[in-house]
C-alpha cells in the first residue's frame, strides 16, 4: 500500500517533467535496442557461421575398421575385416541424433579414358554420401541411385577435376572412363568444393556405387589404397572382370578340395573401408557416438569389457572452431551491449542528479510535511526504475524493429530470441536499481531545514 | 493546558573546532488554542528556536514537550512521524511543488500518513480543507495560474490537511501584498477563533505580530520578554 503510494508520487514526479524523463529514457532505449538487435543479429550470423561450418563437415564421424595384426606386427588401423555394409545399415535406422549415413570403399587408382589419364581417389558409396558430404545438386547431370548400388552399375559421378583431367572440351555425361579395365558411365559431375581445411583437394575424386567399386574393382580393402603405382593399368582389357585382383593378394589359405566342394560359391567379402556418418547438429555429435559405439559393440558381439574392433573419429578441430567462432560472437556482443547499458545508466545517474538537485525544496517539503528519509530513498529510486523500465521497453521493441528491418532491408540473418529480451528487461531495471542508488540516496540524505532554505 | 513546553533548551553549533552557542537555555510554554508570534532580528537564534519548534531539529539539550509527548530526544523518522500527524508548515516561498494541481498539493501529506488513507477519502479530505481556504473553485489549477495570496492559501490548505493541533507560520507574509498578506492574517485568526488552532507565527514584522495575542521576543539566544507570569520558569536565566 504504501509502496504503491510512493510509486504513484514517482509517477506523478516523472510526468511533471514528460520532456526530460523522455530524454533521459533515449539513453537507456538505444542500449537496450542495440543489446536486442545486436543479440538477434548476432544470434542470426551465429547460425549462419554454424551452417556454414556444418557444411564443412563438422558434425561428420567417421567410422574405420580397426587395426589387425599378425604375428605381433600390426597393420596398421583400418585393415580390419569386420566393419560391413550391414553395419552402416544398422546405424541408419537404429540410431537417434543422425541424419544419414554412408558406407565407403576406396581405392586410389588410375581413371582412363580414350588417350588421357589421371590418378585419383575413387569413392565406392551410396546416395546418402552426397548428403552426409553436403553435396547434393550436380552441376551436371543426375546422382547416383540406390539401385545401381543394388545392382552394382557401372556409373560413376566425376569430380570436377576429375571431370575437366579426362574431359577437357565436352561434358562427360554419357561418356565411359574405364577403371582398372573396368568401363563406367558418367552420369554426374560434382559441384566444385575446392581445397579442404588441410589443403586436400576435394574434387580430385570419382564416386560410384559402392558395390560396383568392391566387386569389380578393388577386390580388397585399403590393402590398396596407395598402391597407385601397382595399379596402373598397362594392358588393355575390354573384359570386365569380376575380382581383378583375386590372387593377387592371398588374405586366406585357399581352400582344400572339400571346403571348395562344401561351399561352392566364392567368398564375397562384406568389409568396408570406413562409414561416415552425419549428426543432425554438431550439437549430437557425442551423443550420436556413443550410440553407434554401443549399436557397433552389440553386431559385433564385444563386451563392454573388451577395446572395440572399430574406430570412431570426429571432427574435434573443427568443432572447437565452431565453438571458439560462436563463443567469440556472443561475447563481442556481449560487451557492445554492456557499454552501451553503461553508459545509458551513467546518463540515468546524471540526470537523476540533476533532478535531485533541482528538487532539493521539494525533498525538503516533504521531508517537513512527515516523509522519512526511506520514503524519499524509495521515491527516487522508483523514479530511476520506472524510467528505465519504459526505456526497456521501449527499446525491445525498437530493437526488435531493428533487427526486424536489417532482415526486410538487407537479408541478414536474424534470429528471435525470448531470452534475451527477458534479460534486456530485467537488466534495465537492474541499471535503474545501480545507478538510481546513488541519486536517491543523495536525496534521502538531505537536511530538511537546509534543503527548504536551497535556492 | 499547555501544547508546548520548553524546558532549558540549549542548542549548539560546531563551526571547525569552535562551539557557538545560538540557544542559552530556552524555557517556553504555548498553550491550545493560542495564537503567538515570534520575534527576532535575523542571528538571535529566531530560526533555530524555529527549527527544534518544528521538530525539524534537535536541541543540544534541554526537554521539549508537544502535545504532552517528550520530542526532544527522539530519531529523525520519529520526528517525521509527528510533524506529519501534528504540525502544519506554511512558509515564506509557499513551496509548492511545479505542474501540479491545488487538490494533488494539499494530498500529498496523506501520502506519509502511517494509517493507510484511501485515495477517495484523501482527495475528499483535501476538497474539503480546499473549500475552507476559499479555493473550491480552483482545485485542478497549477501554482503558476494562481495569485500569490492563492497559492499561499493552498499552503495553508495542505498544512490543515492532515488536522495538525499546532499551525506553524515562518513569515508567511512576507511574499505578499499588504491586501492579501491582511487576507491571509485574518485567515489565521478565524482558523484560531473558530478551531482552537494553535497557530505560531514567526516574523520579523510588528504589523503581523499585532495580529497574534500574545509576542515572543527572541534576542541573542534567550526570550526576552512575551512570557506570562503564570509560566515564568523557577530558574529563568542561568
Amino acid at each position: 500500500m504504501k509502496f504503491l503510494r510512493t510509486a504513484r508520487v514517482a509517477l506523478h514526479g516523472l510526468t511533471r517533467n514528460i520532456m526530460r524523463a523522455i530524454l533521459t529514457t533515449i539513453g537507456i532505449i538505444i542500449g537496450i535496442a542495440a543489446v536486442i538487435a545486436m543479440m538477434e543479429i548476432g544470434n542470426g550470423v551465429s547460425t549462419a557461421v554454424q551452417k556454414t561450418i556444418s557444411s564443412m563437415g563438422s558434425n561428420v564421424i567417421l567410422i574405420f575398421p580397426g587395426a589387425t595384426s599378425s604375428a605381433g606386427a600390426s597393420a596398421g588401423s583400418g585393415t580390419g575385416m569386420k566393419l560391413t555394409a550391414a553395419d552402416n545399415e544398422a546405424i541408419l535406422n537404429d540410431t537417434i541424433g543422425i541424419r544419414t549415413s554412408a558406407p565407403v570403399v576406396r581405392v586410389r587408382t588410375q581413371v582412363v579414358r580414350g588417350h588421357l589419364n589421371t590418378v585419383t581417389m575413387v569413392y565406392g558409396t551410396t546416395p546418402q554420401f552426397l548428403a552426409v558430404r553436403d553435396w547434393e545438386n550436380p552441376t551436371e547431370g543426375s546422382p547416383i541411385a540406390d539401385s545401381d548400388v543394388r545392382n552394382a552399375n557401372k556409373v560413376c559421378m566425376l569430380g570436377k577435376t576429375v571431370a575437366n583431367e579426362l574431359f577437357p572440351d565436352e561434358s562427360p555425361i554419357g561418356k565411359e572412363v574405364r577403371i582398372q579395365n573396368v568401363t563406367f558411365k558418367v552420369v554426374g559431375v560434382l559441384r566444385p568444393k575446392g581445397a579442404n581445411m588441410i589443403g586436400y583437394d576435394q574434387d580430385d575424386v570419382l564416386l560410384a556405387p559402392w558395390t560396383t567399386v568392391k566387386y569389380r574393382v578393388s577386390g580388397s580393402s585399403a590393402s590398396i589404397v596407395n598402391s597407385a603405382a601397382s595399379a596402373v593399368s598397362t594392358t588393355i582389357n575390354t573384359l570386365s572382370q569380376l575380382y581383378p585382383s583375386a590372387g593377387s593378394a592371398a588374405l586366406y589359405d585357399s581352400p582344400s578340395a572339400s571346403q571348395q566342394a562344401d561351399n561352392p560359391h566364392p567368398v564375397r567379402f562384406e568389409n568396408i573401408d570406413q562409414i561416415m556418418v552425419s549428426a543432425s547438429s554438431p550439437a549430437e555429435v557425442p551423443q550420436a557416438i556413443r550410440e553407434i559405439d554401443g549399436l557397433l559393440r552389440d553386431r559385433h558381439h564385444i563386451s563392454p569389457a573388451f577395446p572395440e574392433d572399430f574406430e570412431i573419429h570426429d571432427m574435434s578441430e573443427m568443432m572447437s572452431a565452431l565453438t571458439k567462432t560462436t563463443w567469440l560472437i556472443t561475447t563481442l556482443l556481449l560487451c557492445v551491449a554492456c557499454i552501451s547499458l553503461l553508459v545509458a545508466g551513467v546518463g540515468i545517474m546524471n540526470i537523476m542528479l540533476v533532478s535531485v538537485t533541482e528538487r532539493t525544496r521539494e525533498i525538503g517539503l516533504r521531508m517537513a510535511v512527515g516523509a522519512r528519509s526511506s520514503d524519499i530513498l524509495l521515491q527516487f529510486l522508483i523514479e530511476a526504475v520506472l524510467l528505465c523500465m519504459v526505456g526497456g521497453i521501449m527499446g525491445v521493441l525498437l530493437g526488435l524493429g531493428c533487427s526486424w528491418g536489417v532482415t526486410y532491408f538487407l537479408k541478414w540473418p536474424t534470429e528471435w530470441s525470448p531470452i534475451t529480451v527477458f534479460v534486456a528487461f530485467f537488466v534495465s531495471a537492474m541499471v535503474g536499481v545501480i545507478f538510481g542508488f546513488y541519486p536517491a540516496w543523495k536525496a534521502s540524505r538531505l537536511d530538511p531545514i537546509e534543503a527548504l532554505r536551497y535556492e | 493546558m499547555e501544547l508546548i513546553e520548553l524546558r532549558n533548551i540549549y542548542k549548539t553549533y560546531r563551526v571547525g573546532e569552535i562551539d557557538v552557542p545560538v540557544l542559552k537555555g530556552v524555557s517556553l510554554d504555548v498553550d491550545r488554542g493560542e495564537l503567538v508570534a515570534l520575534m527576532g532580528v535575523s542571528g538571535s537564534g529566531k530560526s533555530t528556536l524555529m527549527n527544534i519548534l518544528g521538530c525539524l531539529d534537535r536541541p543540544t539539550s534541554g526537554e521539549y514537550w508537544l502535545d504532552r509527548e517528550l520530542v526532544s530526544g527522539i530519531s529523525a523518522d520519529e520526528r517525521a512521524m509527528v510533524r506529519n500527524r501534528k504540525i502544519g508548515f506554511v512558509f515564506q516561498s509557499f513551496n509548492l511543488l511545479p505542474r501540479t494541481s491545488a487538490l494533488r498539493q494539499v494530498m500529498m501529506p496523506l501520502t506519509y500518513t502511517a494509517s493507510g488513507i484511501s485515495d477517495r477519502e484523501a482527495a475528499s479530505r483535501a476538497e474539503k480543507v480546499l473549500m475552507r481556504v476559499g479555493l473550491g473553485d480552483r482545485m485542478d489549477h497549477h501554482p503558476s495560474q494562481l495569485s500569490g495570496g492563492q497559492q499561499q492559501r493552498v499552503a495553508i490548505a495542505r498544512a490543515l490537511v492532515n488536522h495538525p493541533p499546532l499551525l506553524f507560520a515562518d513569515e508567511p507574509t512576507g511574499n505578499l501584498d499588504s491586501r492579501t498578506s491582511e487576507e491571509v492574517l485574518k485567515m489565521f485568526q478565524q482558523l484560531n477563533e473558530s478551531e482552537g488552532l494553535t497557530i505560531i507565527l514567526v516574523t520579523h514584522d510588528a504589523e503581523v505580530a499585532a495580529h497574534a495575542q500574545r509576542t515572543i521576543h527572541i534576542r541573542d539566544g534567550l526570550i526576552a520578554d512575551g512570557i506570562p507570569a503564570s509560566h515564568q520558569p523557577a530558574e529563568a536565566i542561568p
